[in-house]
């Protein structure tokens, strides 16, 4: 039996880079005016281009969403030099402010463009959605949950294994108290940690070849949605920075560091 | 009063310090109604405190990543006519909750430091470099109820030992939720080694460990038992094999917000930093007089820790005497 063939989304987000300072701006909202392609949605790029490299008789494509504002194009440009076959950038003023609610929303019609513009040679296609563990930035990780029950997908999260049977996804993940063993069938939304492999670097020749790639970019009402349906359903009240920590006591090690520590922990009520 | 729904995505034969938490979290908006999906026998006994009035169960347990759990929490919502839907945000919690929250057409905040009574959230932000609050648009005329999601270590121990007393069992109402057929399949589960520390996320002091251990964590394991600490690690130690990756603190890792961090032979970069630096109070012991960590230490040692541990572990013996 031949099998289907697979359409693998990848969501990858522009998000401010976490080694540098990340900031709210006046309005209450994350300041995205810089950005990189988050390290932890390259652990799910990776995934889908082994599972693809590892299917060769298989047609398989691996395609790269992202949602977020003009600049968020080099996380999907980025993607595509890494690897991906295609890509898809949504943008659209009226998602500043996207709580999960309507981020899922939109993605939900994202991919249901994306699964239902895409032609295979060798028959119905099934799909694969896979993601990060969360967002460097939200750090909520309840996206993929709501795109699966928005899509009526099957979802497992926290995946740090994968392997592609001819008709379901097996993923090794780890529940609260124990690892398990799970077999998902398509269509599946499947989250994956930074345990799951060692993401690739492009090498000059795929830099080159990425830009011949498709980039495709939509607005909302190309995916049939109108800025009612993405209406927020969480509102942020107040932002804080918090005071930065400073140093306190530094010691060098006489001999009695020890016993100095012990001393500050109880001087502190911390034993 | 209003009612409150707490949802246990398992419960086992007593409340986790993180369960009682989100009881007393619960207890202070009003009655709670507990929803279990996970259980083992008579959960009753357990959630017999006071303030907790009736508790919700699927006719048969159902174990995580199973999806009737959404079913049993619809089901729970709609019985128990709540306000705020409450529960952990650990993975298996966060997704049911989640899902909750798309088929009720409600909004979801999720990793919540606390929560005021008109139902305003607060949490930390951007690796606690922010707090901010929030609440739902329609807060003034709620349709559905606003689900939360929250981190453990918020509320003072002592405090959530006299908000969460023993009192009568609670009412048992049974659902008609079955398990799912199809789709998402569990083949095999593996218990995972249950370390007698406490759950790293959960405890009230961490001690953790990076490349100044050489690999050796012996000394750091003697002074967190010592302290009843969870132990911890960074990325350094754990990709480099010296002790599973559950124990990586940090961006990638698990965050962690004890009153007391200890960090040792570890240099402090951003991405360990964020999974530790609202910690109570912080103190680093590396050789490296330059090591990042020192900038956020309210106590620090320049030393090495092979010295200076072995050496605090006798001073705390000592005072115990």
């Amino acid at each position: 039996m031949v099998n289907a063939p697979l359409h693998i989304i990848t969501l990858v987000k522009w998000v401010p880079d976490a080694q540098l300072e990340r900031r709210y701006n006046a309005e209450g909202r994350i300041d995205r005016s810089e950005g990189v392609l988050s390290e932890l949605d390259e652990y799910p790029l990776e995934a889908a281009l082994q599972i693809k490299e590892a299917a060769p008789d298989r047609e398989i494509r691996v395609s790269a969403l992202t949602m977020g504002p003009a600049g968020a194009s080099t996380a999907v440009k980025k993607a595509l030099q890494i690897g991906a076959d295609d890509a898809y950038q949504l943008t659209d003023d009226d998602l500043i402010g996207a709580d999960i609610w309507a981020t899922s929303v939109a993605l939900k019609a994202a991919v249901e463009t994306v699964t239902g513009a895409a032609e295979f040679d060798s028959g119905e296609p099934e799909y694969l959605v896979l993601t990060g563990m969360a967002s460097e930035e939200g750090e909520s990780g309840a996206l993929p949950a709501q795109l699966a029950e928005r899509l009526g997908a099957h979802v497992v999260t926290y995946a740090t294994a994968l392997d592609l049977e001819s008709e379901r996804l097996v993923v090794i993940r780890s529940g609260g108290t124990e690892s398990q063993r799970v077999a998902v069938t398509m269509p599946a939304v499947v989250s994956v940690t930074d345990q799951v492999n060692d993401p690739r670097y492009p090498n000059f020749k795929a830099i080159m070849a990425a830009k011949k790639k498709p980039l495709t970019r939509f607005t909302l009402a190309d995916i049939g949605l109108r800025r009612e349906h993405v209406e927020p359903k969480v509102r942020v009240l107040t932002t804080a920075a918090r005071p930065p920590r400073t140093a306190g006591e530094i010691i060098t090690d006489e001999g009695d560091a020890g016993v100095k520590i012990v001393e500050f922990l109880a001087k502190e009520r911390l034993l | 009063m209003s009612n409150v729904l707490v949802f246990f995505d398992e419960l086992g034969e007593a409340l986790t310090p993180a369960q009682k938490e989100l009881i007393a979290q619960a207890a202070a908006l009003g009655e709670v109604r507990i929803a279990v999906a996970a259980y083992d026998g008579d959960p009753t006994p357990v959630l017999a405190v006071n303030g907790v009035q009736e508790v919700y169960l699927p006719e048969v347990s159902l174990p995580a990543p199973e999806v009737a759990i959404v079913d049993l929490l619809e089901t729970s919502v709609a019985e128990s006519g709540a306000v705020v839907v409450l529960g952990s945000s650990t993975a298996d919690a966060n997704d049911a909750l989640a899902r909750l929250a798309v088929r009720l057409d409600t909004g979801l905040i999720s990793g919540a430091a606390s929560i005021s009574a008109d139902l305003v959230v607060t949490k930390s932000e951007l690796a606690g470099s922010y707090t901010t609050t929030s609440q739902l648009v329609s807060a003034a005329t709620p349709a559905q109820p606003l689900v939360v999601t929250f981190k453990p270590n918020n509320i003072d121990p002592q405090r959530v030992d006299t908000l969460v007393t023993d009192g009568e069992q609670p009412e048992v109402n049974v659902l008609p939720v079955r398990p799912s057929v199809g789709g998402v399949e569990i083949e095999e589960r593996t218990a995972m080694e249950v370390s007698a520390r406490p759950a790293l996320a959960e405890a009230r002091v961490v001690v953790a460990g990076g490349r100044g251990t050489d690999g050796d964590f012996t000394p750091l394991e003697e002074l967190a038992d010592e302290l009843g600490a969870g132990l911890g690690a960074s990325r350094a130690a754990t990709d480099a094999g010296w002790i599973e990756h559950a124990a990586q603190v940090g961006q990638t890792g698990v965050t962690v917000s004890p009153q007391l961090y200890i960090s040792a032979g570890i240099s402090g970069a951003v991405h360990q930093r964020a999974g530790m630096q609202t910690a109570g109070t912080i103190v680093a012991i590396n050789k490296d007089e330059d090591a990042q960590v020192f900038e956020i230490a309210d106590f620090g040692v320049v030393g090495d820790l092979h010295e200076v541990i072995p050496q605090m572990i006798e001073e705390l013996r000592r005072r115990k005497g």
